[in-house]
């Protein structure tokens, strides 16, 4: 990866892979790879191939919020070369904190730069969510600068904003009741520009980098669903792909997580797993290059994908389980019910005594009488 | 409430409160209520038990007798097939199962979903049934009240939600999904004030009928 090197933008992307040791055929396999992970047919490889051959390198500026580096550890935990290695390769990362070897003036100097001379044209990516205008800007800064002046500011000049992982796409963990910095996503301060949201916590890296392939083949954004996902990779939830469907169809569930269910790699539903409202493409494309996902190392899936999974009740209970205390609400209140039924029963009890007690009985005579 | 997932946080949260809370106390307030009043004290002298009448009543009156089905099959079958589906899927899906036990803490197996999915279609078919039924039946047709309609449309959007959600026929899921909880959250509101109290006191009535009976020596 090369990060904050000038631009080589007359070179074609074949010599850089070649300088790279990556053959013509390792480039068309990253290309199908690439056309099945956007979900487009295989007759597309040679358009994908040609038109990222021709791409240009876009500059790209990452800004780092309220974040835990997760989301750039994912993208950078995978062997070479991998679609992320090559990625990277094409695109010029002018300003990340985490991967740039420079610092301080010199890296906020980059930054400028690179919004200067791109401007209008990069691509700005975020991940962590900022405290918003309203909030306190001291409680998140790079060199001075507030997160919302420097969000606002890179927007400006930025072609789209990509806002990577679940941080930036819905407020994630900084945003979890009560929220002290008055966390929010960059969703809900970027109006005026295309924002994508690759969302999880950390989101799977070949969906960041899938991402940008499409961004740089087609020249523009994938399609986005209701919380501008890519569709491609958010389309379909973890439990409609998940290869532990067929346990929860027939109704076989592990109870903990060392019974014989478990180790028979039965289903996680009263584990907590949130398969069922989650979308997210770890069930397809798996995590460390493909080895394995969280439900297949055992473990139920926590929603990371999705607004709010952080306050989203505890992450091992079952999904049909309800949030709040509703068991001592169900408790209280048939406490309560149960003393009103008492005094009413007991007044209605009472009256037909009274009433029997001021009685005037009627005789057979006196009714015939009035007849 | 902004999106699909915020909806979904307040049905499982606040208005699940809310609605166990407004259940359990009209529920509880009834109940106790039908029980202390219990029958005014009859001074005359028993001429049978009460225990076992009562209990025979109970299941002859929920079973129906030839004469019953002769007259009114439709009723019998059709209302029998929904109030037994209702029960199954209520009962024994698993997500119910971990959502009573969640508030009761008691739990029992449950039934694969492919075989409650099923059950649910035929409920909702039998439920439509019911409702054409009573709309062309001239007798049914006029003693039917705006409480007999209200109830069967909460019955039947519950039985609806729950089948749409889990056949994820309305996306996004977290938005099926709040629903149906929506609308069994409806349900339980409105369960202590209408007839369909009748879940929790058809039983004890038909207890009573045939406890009465019994101790007037009456065949039940
Ligand atoms: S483990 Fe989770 S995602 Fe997989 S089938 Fe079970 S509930 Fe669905
Ligand atoms: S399985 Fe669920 S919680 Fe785990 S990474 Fe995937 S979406 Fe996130």
């Amino acid at each position: 990866m090369r990060v904050f090197e000038k631009n080589p933008l007359e070179k074609g992307l074949a010599e850089r892979l070649r300088e790279h040791g990556v053959s013509r055929r390792g480039f068309l396999k990253f290309c199908a790879a690439t056309a099945s992970m956007m979900a487009l047919p295989p007759a597309m490889i040679p358009a994908i191939a040609a038109a990222l051959e021709r791409a240009r390198r876009p500059s790209v500026i990452w800004l780092s919020f309220q974040e835990c580096t997760g989301c750039t550890e994912s993208l950078t935990r995978s062997h070479a070369p991998t679609v992320e290695d090559l990625i990277l390769d094409l695109i010029s990362l002018d300003y990340h904190h985490t991967l740039q070897a420079a610092a301080g003036e010199a890296a906020e100097a980059a930054r400028e730069q690179a919004m200067r001379d791109n401007h209008g044209n990069y691509l700005l990516i975020v991940d962590g969510s900022l405290p918003g205008p309203d909030a306190n800007p001291g409680y998140s800064t790079i060199a001075g600068v507030s997160n919302y002046a420097m969000l606002m500011e890179a927007v400006e000049g930025a072609a789209a904003v990509i806002a990577v992982g679940t941080c930036a796409a819905f407020g994630g963990l900084p945003a979890a009741a009560p929220n002290p910095t008055g966390a929010v996503s960059v969703m809900d301060l970027v109006k005026d520009r295309p924002v994508v949201n690759v969302s999880g916590c950390p989101p799977v890296p070949m969906v960041i980098t899938g991402v940008l392939a499409h961004f740089l083949t087609f020249g523009r954004l994938p399609e986005l669903d209701e919380y501008h996902r890519p569709l491609a990779f958010f389309g379909q939830s973890i439990h409609d792909r998940c290869y532990r469907r067929p346990f929860y169809d027939k109704g076989l569930f592990a109870e903990t997580f060392d019974d014989a269910g478990a180790r028979a790699g039965w289903c996680l539903y009263r584990l907590g797993c949130k398969g069922p409202s989650t979308y997210n493409a770890c069930a397809t494309m798996r995590w460390n290059s493909g080895t394995s996902w969280p439900i297949e190392a055992g473990h139920p899936c926590l929603g990371c994908a999705e607004p709010r999974f952080w306050d989203a009740g505890g992450f091992y209970v079952p999904l049909s389980v309800p949030t709040g205390p509703a068991q001592d609400y169900l408790l209280a209140a048939g406490a309560l019910g149960a003393v009103v039924g008492g005094v009413v029963a007991t007044s209605a009890r009472g009256r037909v005594k009274a009433e029997a007690a001021v009685r005037q009985p009627v005789t057979v005579e006196e009714l015939e009488q009035k007849l | 409430m902004s999106d699909p997932m915020d909806f979904l946080l307040l049905t499982k949260g606040p208005l699940f409160d809310l609605a166990i809370t407004v259940f359990a106390l009209g529920m509880a307030a009834r109940l106790l209520e039908i029980l202390i009043n219990g029958r005014r004290p009859n001074y005359s002298e028993a001429r049978g038990g009460q225990w076992l009448p009562g209990l025979r009543t109970v299941l002859t009156r929920s079973v129906p007798d030839p004469g019953t089905f002769k007259r009114a099959p439709f009723n019998v079958v059709v209302g029998w097939l929904w109030h037994l589906g209702f029960i199954v899927t209520l009962l024994f899906f698993i997500p119910h199962i971990a959502l009573i036990k969640s508030l009761l803490g008691i739990s029992w197996p449950g039934l694969p979903n492919p075989v409650v999915d099923l059950v649910t279609a035929v409920t909702l078919v039998a439920l439509v049934a019911t409702l054409v039924h009573r709309r062309t039946h001239p007798v049914k047709r006029r003693i039917s009240t705006l409480e007999d309609y209200l109830v069967w449309t909460l019955v039947f959007l519950v039985v609806l939600s729950g089948y749409l959600a889990y056949n994820r026929i309305i996306n996004p899921y977290p938005l099926a999904l709040g629903l149906h909880i929506l609308s069994a959250e409806v349900f339980l509101i409105v369960l202590p004030f209408t007839k369909l109290t009748h879940i929790f006191t058809a039983f004890i009535a038909r207890w009573y009928n045939g406890a009465s009976f019994g101790r007037r020596g009456v065949e039940s």
